[in-house]
């Protein structure tokens, strides 16, 4: 009988999982799966892995790039003090405003905004930039194919191109990136960052933690979703033993 | 049950009763209700597919209090509810893969339908009811995949519309109407708001129709034969209600492991970017439930021909009661057709495979071919089967079957009470 219940979950399972064939034009090379302290069931966020990652957002990535649905208030989750929090977000400007004069001004930041954005607006970016948009980091992990690994891969991926390839001007060439042609310069170097923990900033350990600390920010209740989804499960699982139980029961006579 | 022991309760109860008999009413249908005897598991997925509905309906008017459906908020909105509304992505997330496994359901319910023949005089209107709920479901599914106003939203939202405009003369009228302007934009997602709002109720009203259709006859059975007495028959509850409650916690767990801990492996992880129209995602797909559609709509090289082949495909069950021609209702009493259902599921996962592919290559030969054998199985093979096929000795009663042992156990989708 649980068998009919199980096929008939296994064949849904089977419909969704078929695999996509590979598209011809892509020829990446398969994403190398990291350990995430994130995976899995019990999977929880590495604060002190996060801390870093989100210095190396600070001081590479967001010269470029957005985060424009995290507030300097989330940064409290990642293990900051309230004191801390306050003191990041006082180091921003903020433009605010109309005061009483009718007057947009600044003011440094507080815990209640959000992220303060490199570029006004997406047109200046594109000034800055060669004419290339950085995308807003905020939900990359969660819309790129790959999520954390891809990010972490793109990072490490950037490499001398094949000979042969036409690599138009301004463009680098990453081993992961669709098409392999990204305006982004390697924005990683050894030592870029100093981190306060002493942990040595290597390139690849600067991309893992940064790639952490954006799965973070494109899923901050994961762990909260982890935690319930256990006690879920289990009130299920304890449920389904029960009403099994009631089942043959009641059924026992009339079979 | 509630004059079983004589109290105030039990008194005020049988005063509302003779005014309004409603507990006489829920007694008929929920607790005495007779329901054969010899139902399997399959029998589950129509009450888990309207509590489905339910949970949907409970979820969405949720969401619904904290989204703001313009296209320049849509996205960020939703995006606060997963980050700043109290156990706001609980809930969306409950509602994003609660569509998907709302399908499962009811795909299940109707191929079960299909291999029993739960279609068959007299409960050709049920099957019509239901096909009616699925397209129901499938326009609702649609305008809800587009008010997260991400790329895929938008994106498959231009896609589908557009279809309307294979119509000659009059296509293009239409498609604008749909939009609302001269291309997807604010006033499309506003009423696709509306309606995505409104259509679940009419679900509710054509569910209510579907169980009135239901209860004139009662459930079809594994056997397929008419229920002949009281003989062949269980009360609902407790019987039946037990039985739905533990597969409903078993549903329960697989919806639970994809809403806490693969809440995305369904969805695109294109649609976790805000619309932009001024760049074409470089493949576009609907979501899972709709590919086997997509994939008929791409297999035929003419526009208007593959948008009528893709509706058509959901259209034509609404004569499948007349197209079996077989007065047999259960498979596994039919030695042929028992194993052509199975061709039916295979070519079904085919052209949703097909779907979620580019079509180049393999891709398309096997779609083209798939196609063709869906349109083929219904209206060749069906009426064909049932002439031609000599069907297996029915048992004289469901009583006889499963009490006596009955001789007439077979395999696949088994008889859980045949016990001898």
């Amino acid at each position: 009988m649980l068998k009919h219940v199980l096929a008939a979950a296994t064949l849904s399972a089977t419909i969704s999982a078929l695999p996509p064939i590979a598209r011809a034009a892509d020829e990446s090379p398969p994403l190398p799966h990291q350990e995430w302290s994130f995976d899995g069931v019990f999977g929880t966020y590495d604060r002190a892995s996060l801390q870093r990652g989100f210095q190396v957002y600070k001081e590479v990535c967001s010269v470029c790039h957005p985060v424009k649905h995290l507030y300097y208030r989330d940064l409290a989750e990642i293990g900051y003090s309230e004191d801390e929090v306050k003191a990041i977000a006082a180091t921003y400007q903020v433009t605010d405003g109309p005061n009483d004069q009718g007057e947009m001004y600044q003011r440094p930041g507080r815990p209640s905004d959000p992220f303060v954005p490199p570029f006004p607006n997406d047109q200046a970016a594109r000034a800055a930039n060669n004419g290339a948009l950085p995308p807003d980091l905020s939900m990359i992990v969660k819309a790129r194919e790959g999520g954390a690994d891809y990010v972490d891969a793109l990072l490490n991926g950037y490499k001398e191109p094949p000979a042969g390839f036409n690599l138009l001007q301004g463009m680098q060439y990453d081993e992961y990136f669709p098409g392999h042609q990204i305006a982004m310069p390697p924005p990683l170097s050894d030592n870029a960052v100093t981190f306060a923990d002493g942990t040595p900033a290597t390139v690849p350990q600067m991309a893992h933690d940064v790639a952490s600390f954006l799965t973070w920010a494109a899923e901050p209740n994961l762990e909260d979703r982890h935690r319930t989804g256990f006690k879920v499960m289990l009130f299920l699982v304890v449920a389904a033993g029960v009403f099994y139980a009631a089942k043959r029961k009641i059924w026992a006579p009339v079979h | 049950m509630a004059d079983a022991r004589p109290g105030a309760m039990s008194r005020i109860i049988r005063w509302i009763d003779y005014r309004l008999p409603f507990v006489q009413f829920l007694n008929h249908h929920l607790v005495e209700y007779p329901t054969p005897r010899n139902l399997s598991y399959w029998w589950n997925y129509g009450s888990l597919s309207g509590i489905m509905l339910v949970v949907m309906i409970a979820t969405g008017i949720f969401l619904a209090m904290q989204y703001t459906p313009h296209a320049d908020y849509a996205f960020d909105s939703v995006e606060r509810i997963m980050r700043d509304v109290n156990y706001g992505w609980l809930v969306r997330y409950a509602h994003m893969n609660g569509a998907s496994m709302f399908f499962i359901l009811v795909y299940t319910h109707m191929f079960r339908g299909l291999y029993y023949g739960s279609y068959k005089a007299p409960r050709e209107l049920l099957w019509i009811l239901g096909v009616v709920i699925l397209i129901l479901m499938i326009a609702t599914s649609f305008m809800g995949y587009v008010l997260p106003w991400g790329q895929m939203s938008y994106w498959a939202a231009t896609v589908i519309t557009n279809l309307f405009s294979a119509i000659p003369l009059i296509g293009q009228s239409i498609v604008t109407l749909l939009w609302g302007g001269f291309t997807v934009g604010n006033p499309t997602l506003n009423r696709f708001y509306a309606l995505h709002y409104l259509l679940p109720f009419i679900i509710v009203a054509v569910v209510l129709l579907h169980l009135i259709a239901l209860h004139r006859f009662h459930s079809n059975n594994p056997l397929g034969i008419d229920l002949k007495g009281p003989q062949d028959t269980l009360p609902f509850h407790p019987y039946f209600t037990i039985k739905d409650l533990f597969g409903l916690v078993v549903f329960l767990l697989v919806y639970a492991f994809f809403v806490f801990y693969a809440p995305n492996f369904l969805g695109s992880p294109v649609n976790s970017m805000p619309a932009n129209p001024m760049q074409t995602p470089n493949h576009i797909v609907p979501e899972w439930y709709l590919l086997p559609y997509y994939a008929i709509l791409r297999s035929v090289p003419n526009k208007l021909f593959g948008v009528i082949l893709a509706f058509g495909s959901i259209f034509l069950l609404f004569i499948v009661p007349w197209l079996d021609t077989s007065p047999v209702r259960s498979a596994r009493f039919r030695p042929v057709y028992k194993w052509v259902f199975w061709l039916l599921v295979i070519d079904v996962i085919a052209l949703g495979w097909v779907g979620a592919n580019p079509p180049e290559g393999l891709v398309v030969t096997v779609g083209q071919f798939a196609t063709f054998y869906y349109f083929i199985h219904f209206l060749v093979l069906f009426p064909l089967i049932g002439k031609l096929e000599r069907p297996r000795p029915l048992p004289l009663s469901i009583a006889a079957a499963v009490l006596q042992g009955g001789g007439t156990r077979l395999g696949g989708a088994g008889a859980p009470m045949a016990k001898p």
